[in-house]
């Protein structure tokens, strides 16, 4: 990446989002691994993985907020892709098992010594390997992404039509991964995982490490999302966004646009997933439902779409609420507080915290802040202006 | 240069014998039109008489049902889209103003400028001096310089009209096709942009779709009458305006 | 009902017939007796002797000796008989005794006997006055293939009237002469033929299992029956999956129909279409649970309370939805289908909440419970009527379409929103009562899914991506592309199903589908022209 690309993507808002991240990424390892148990300081381990899950379903919202806020497209099976490189990953930690597994087979991982697999099937071949597991969390999620952009764009089926083929994508992913002879363990997924890279997962040190590697990689995402949305790219993808017809006649093609951004916010879901999967410590195919992609979308609604900080911010906000409600006596009411802030939000903070945060705070960076939150909230590229005469 | 070319192939924009129909609604009816290299032409007609679909053919937005579009003399333009239609040399203003309303008006026109349109070419784009001074000079000529760095949504309805015939100009295309470009506007206005389209026909082809007849009149250019999709009247604007057929339909006694 | 009529009365004359017997002294009375003498060689050959008596009575005291309710007195040689309601006879008169004697023992059975027991019932219940009784034990012979049963077979066949009777007796015998090895060759031929007739899964099994020793035109006889039963039988398999397509189409139509109309109209995507079809499958429950515990004489009446409550009660929750969530959202298609599936929450933890997490009961009145057959398929009576409820709805809907002034401004706002308002239409109200008219559709769908499906708050969920589905392919704006694309879904999926297993032929659809949406981005049905790029 060349510097002026960079140094442009570098406004005050992205350096302070940057500045927290990497001071978070570094203090609470650090937190939890130096000061002693019990220290009123300390982060306990549990909260070191989950911070952890935050962090990567903010580089979900990243995702899901580079296509949507800037380029209008509304994935509803953005999970699909998350989930994609968590099992790429869950794979690779499948085999490290090796024979510590139930049956002790040295290649078979557990669930295919139970179904009377005869040998490995060949798409398993490779995932024993770190760096081709890694390989295939960006190329998977990116590939499917990169088909089916080409079919769905090519043909120009955009706005709510693509919302639904997206789900009906990820609807169909999951019917698969619940069959047993996919070769992904059925319902039951991937788990019991040992360790990674060759230390053990369920140490403190480990989860401290993967912790910082889920804060480098929401750093490194953000970037190239900031290094896009700033670009000459970034103001064409606006452009399709809030008039995609208008962008044709001036001779873009607008198909390799968005397949371009498709792909890469894929990508990006792809290594949200493959960090996910060795912190919570399985992958199973309830991570292809169509709410969980859909929620991730109100995440970015709720933070503000258009702003990638704002996406990130909604991430963690709402997944704390989450983790809050859903363990306390509030537990059965938090399906009817998650179904208001969907419609609350829509209604009422069209633009989500950091919108309204910037709208309320002034004009002072006007040009750029308008140019990314306000128009977030324009048509959504179904309803294309008229040309009627 | 051979003075013996068939008008076909002479010609900056040919349509000959086109059809289209929406479910069984003849928009555009036989429909055949020249324009010559570096005319300017003024499209008049009643509401549905086919001038905004025979723009979406030629931008290639509709796929005719039967007939030739040729742009150039050469190229087929039914079997391009819109985005090879455009880079071919062809641009065109909405009926509606159409602009990025959320970006600014300089990003609008850095939009338009004829340059690299591919995803790389867009990602690792820089700043240079040259399209600097091209969008420079149509902000010049649009007169929207003051006004740069505002949002195109906050302008005034003549404004984005303004705005969208600048974006044509960065586009820098062979053939224009303007549609209602003063709807909306003062006389004053009015003027001034009949005035900015005579300049720029000085080196392109335009044609203009146009019912304001003051207007037209002004551009003192030939005018083709369509009625339900077809040529009913063609000639200078005083022969088309006292022709029988066009004060019924379209002009009113 | 006429014709039935005179059928029984000629029934009964052949039953008379065939039955009377002179009940006076006579083989009857003397095989009753050798019951008395007690062994079970006597039993037996006393078993044998009844059983060709054809006295009506044979059948029930030979089945009260399988269920040992038959006592004998060896030394007064009489044998009594004890009705399943505990009310003694004597077995050969028929007259009623107080008490059994004490010196009465109950008969035993042994294996032998048992055999023999099973075998005179079997040829007993071929002679039994009940026709469908009849056609049981014929089909149980054409099974058993038991050469014993010929005669009884023969004898029968000739009195036989009832044709599904004869047929089953004919096949019976075909059956039977088909495996005997002394049967001629002219009769196999024949045999061949009335089981080639037959032409179902049970012929083609007794016509391939055909032993090899057999004249060569018998074989190759067989080998064309057997191909030709096969093809058969694959005509018929493909005319079953048409029926299920069939049914899976008109529950998908059930579903997607509201929807369509939404969508269409309004080009909303309403998420929470599916909570609408839930709720109206829990008022399906409350108003049988009502009529259940106060009024159970109309139980089979209740879902004609049920479907106009559901459209009601979804009709007034959908316009509630749409004057205070999605008005305020037009123009922002993404958007409304973000908050509605919000609402989607919300409602299915509200059922949730106040009917539990589990599956309620929803009974199925009698007039919708049973199954009938046609040729080889057997088609259930609720998923028939729900097809011609479906076509009805459609159909009413299309009426309504057509000849209301509300179907008319739906259609104008459907074909161009713009031009209808500047019309003098009330676009706003137009849209609450389309949106209205569309849930209270799916509250009906409802109603018929609590039919065939579980009624948990989950029951939304299944339905929401297929009829996205239906109308995606279907076309947005035209109920017929609705029609055709539901019912192309449902017979596609019935015919991918057996080939490639459920859950492969369901995401085989979602993947054609989705190829299909490259050719025709806006459907099967699209409308065309300027008016829908507005």
């Amino acid at each position: 990446m060349t510097p002026h690309v960079l140094t442009r993507s570098l406004d005050r808002g992205a350096t302070i989002f940057l500045a927290v991240v990497a001071t978070l990424g570094i203090l609470i390892p650090l937190s939890n691994l130096l000061l002693p148990a019990g220290s009123a300081f300390q982060v306990p381990t549990y909260l070191v993985a989950l911070f952890g899950k935050y962090v990567c379903y903010a580089i979900l919202a990243l995702s899901i907020d580079l296509i949507w806020g800037y380029c209008g497209i509304l994935s509803l099976g953005h999970g699909a892709f998350f989930a994609l490189g968590g099992y790429a990953m869950g794979m690779y930690l499948m085999r490290q098992i090796g024979s510590r597994g139930v049956y002790a087979n040295p290649i078979l991982p557990d669930f295919m010594v139970f179904l009377n697999w005869p040998k490995l099937p060949w798409y398993w071949y490779g995932f024993d390997s770190f760096w081709f597991a890694a390989l295939m969390v960006l190329l998977v999620p990116g590939l499917l992404a990169f088909v089916f952009g080409w079919f769905a764009f090519r043909s120009r089926v955009t706005g709510v039509y693509l919302s639904i083929i997206t789900q009906a994508m990820t609807y169909a992913l999951l019917l698969g991964f619940f069959r047993n002879d996919f070769g992904f363990g059925g319902n039951n997924g991937l788990t019991d995982f040992k360790d990674i890279l060759g230390f053990n997962i369920q140490s403190d040190g480990t989860r401290a490490a993967l912790f910082m590697a889920s804060c480098l990689a929401l750093i490194v995402g953000f970037l190239i999302c900031r290094a896009v949305v700033t670009s000459k790219l970034g103001k064409v993808l606006i452009a399709i966004r809030d008039a995609e017809s208008r962008t044709r006649f001036l001779g873009y093609l607008v198909e390799s646009y968005k397949l371009f951004v498709f792909t890469l916010s894929a990508c990006m879901a792809g290594v949200a997933g493959a960090l996910y999967v060795p912190q919570v410590g399985i992958i199973n195919p309830s991570e292809f439902a169509p709410g969980n992609s859909i929620e991730a979308v109100i995440w970015v609604a709720v933070g503000g779409r258009g702003t990638l900080v704002g996406a990130a911010l909604g991430a963690v906000v709402v997944n704390y609420a989450k983790t809050f409600f859903t363990s306390g006596v509030l537990a059965p009411y938090w399906l009817f507080m998650l179904g208001a802030l969907f419609i609350l939000v829509t209604l009422l903070l069209p633009k989500g915290i950091i919108g309204t945060f910037h709208a309320w705070w002034g004009v002072r960076n006007q040009r750029r802040l308008t140019a990314n939150a306000e128009s977030a909230v324009r048509e959504d590229g179904v309803a294309e202006p008229s040309m009627a005469e | 240069m051979n003075v013996m070319d068939t008008r076909a192939t002479s010609a900056m924009l040919y349509l000959d014998g086109v059809h289209v129909s929406f479910d069984g609604f003849h928009a555009i009816n036989n429909l055949s039109l020249t324009l010559a290299p570096g005319e300017m032409r003024a499209i008049i007609g009643p509401n549905g008489a086919g001038k905004t679909t025979m723009m979406d053919i030629i931008t290639g937005k509709t796929k005719p049902d039967e007939g030739d579009v040729l742009f150039d003399g050469v190229t087929d333009l039914t079997r391009l889209d819109e985005t090879r239609i455009a880079e071919l040399g062809i641009g065109r203003k909405f009926q509606k103003p159409t602009v990025f309303e959320s970006q600014t008006i300089e990003d609008n026109l850095l939009l338009a400028l004829n340059v690299d349109h591919r995803v790389r070419g867009t990602l690792f784009w820089r700043e240079s001096k040259s399209e600097m001074e091209r969008i420079e000079r149509v902000l010049e000529t649009i007169r929207l310089k003051d006004a740069r760095n505002r949002l195109a949504g906050s302008l005034s309805h003549g404004q984005k009209q303004w705005l969208e015939i600048g974006m044509l100009l960065a586009q820098d295309p062979k053939l224009l096709l303007v549609d209602e470009p003063v709807a909306g506007m003062t006389d004053v206005e009015t003027h001034q942009t009949a005035e900015l389209l005579k300049e720029i026909n000085r080196d392109k082809t335009v044609m203009v779709v146009e019912h304001d007849m003051t207007f037209v009149r002004e551009l003192g250019v030939k005018v083709t009458c369509l009625h339900e999709g077809s040529v009913l009247a063609e000639g200078t604007i005083d022969q088309v305006s006292s022709n029988d057929r066009v004060i019924e339909v379209y002009l009113g006694r | 009902m006429r014709r039935l009529h005179v059928f029984r009365t000629l029934l009964a004359l052949a039953l008379i017939s065939a039955v009377a017997v002179p009940a006076f002294a006579g083989p009857f009375e003397d095989a009753v007796a050798q019951f008395s003498e007690g062994s079970f060689a006597d039993s037996e050959e006393a078993v044998g002797k009844l059983a060709v008596t054809a006295n009506p009575m044979a059948f029930t005291i030979i089945s009260a000796l399988q269920d040992g309710r038959l006592y004998a007195d060896s030394d007064a040689k009489k044998v009594y008989l004890k009705s399943t309601d505990g009310k003694v006879t004597d077995a050969v008169t028929g007259a009623a005794v107080g008490d059994l004697p004490d010196s009465a023992s109950k008969l035993r059975l042994n294996n032998k006997l048992r055999r023999a027991v099973d075998a005179a019932l079997g040829s007993l219940t071929l002679l039994s006055p009940d026709a469908a009784k009849r056609v049981q034990a014929a089909q149980a012979v054409f099974k058993s293939r038991d050469v014993a049963a010929l005669p009884i077979i023969d004898g029968a066949l000739k009195k036989e009237t009832n044709p599904a009777a004869k047929k089953a007796f004919a096949e019976a015998r075909a059956a039977i002469l088909l495996f005997s090895p002394d049967a001629a060759e002219s009769d196999k031929l024949d045999a061949i033929a009335t089981i080639r007739a037959k032409g179902d899964q049970e012929a083609l099994a007794l016509l391939s299992g055909l032993p090899g020793n057999q004249p060569a035109s018998v074989t190759r006889v067989a080998a064309s029956a057997v191909t030709s039963i096969q093809n058969n039988l694959a005509l018929w398999s493909a005319v079953q999956n048409a029926w299920y397509g069939l049914s899976l189409g008109s529950v998908l139509l059930l579903a997607a129909i509201g929807l369509a109309i939404t969508f269409g109209v309004m080009g909303v995507i309403n998420m929470a279409h599916g909570e609408m079809v839930m709720i109206g499958a829990y008022v399906t429950f409350v108003v049988q649970d009502v009529i259940r515990t106060r009024y159970p004489g109309l139980f089979d009446y209740s879902l004609l309370f049920a479907v106009p409550l559901a459209f009601v009660i979804a009709g007034t929750i959908g316009v509630l939805i749409e004057r205070t969530i999605i008005r305020f959202l037009y123009g922002r298609p993404l958007e409304t289908l973000l908050a509605t599936w919000g609402l989607s929450l919300v409602l299915q933890q509200a059922v949730r909440t106040i009917f539990g997490p589990n599956n309620r009961e929803v009974g199925n009145p009698s007039w919708m419970s049973g199954a009938f057959e046609i040729g080889q398929i057997s088609i259930t009576n609720n998923r028939l009527w729900i097809l011609c409820f479906t076509l009805a709805v459609f159909a009413i809907l299309l009426a309504m379409l057509r000849y209301t002034s509300l179907g008319l401004e739906m259609r104008a706002v459907t074909q161009n929103r713009r031009m209808a308002a500047s019309m003098g239409i009330a676009t706003s109200r137009v849209d609450a009562l389309t949106f209205g008219l569309g849930s209270g559709i799916a509250g009906i769908a409802g109603v018929a899914l609590s039919q065939i499906d579980n009624v948990s708050p989950n029951l939304g969920q299944s339905y929401i991506i297929d009829s996205f589905m239906v109308v995606v392919f279907g076309g947005v704006g035209n109920l017929w592309g609705t029609l055709v694309g539901a019912f192309t879904l449902g017979i596609a999926n019935k015919f991918l199903e057996p080939v490639a297993g459920a859950v492969l032929g369901k995401i085989a659809i979602l993947v054609l589908i989705i190829l299909f949406i490259q050719k025709r981005p806006r459907g099967l049905f699209a409308l065309k022209g300027r008016a829908v790029e507005a």
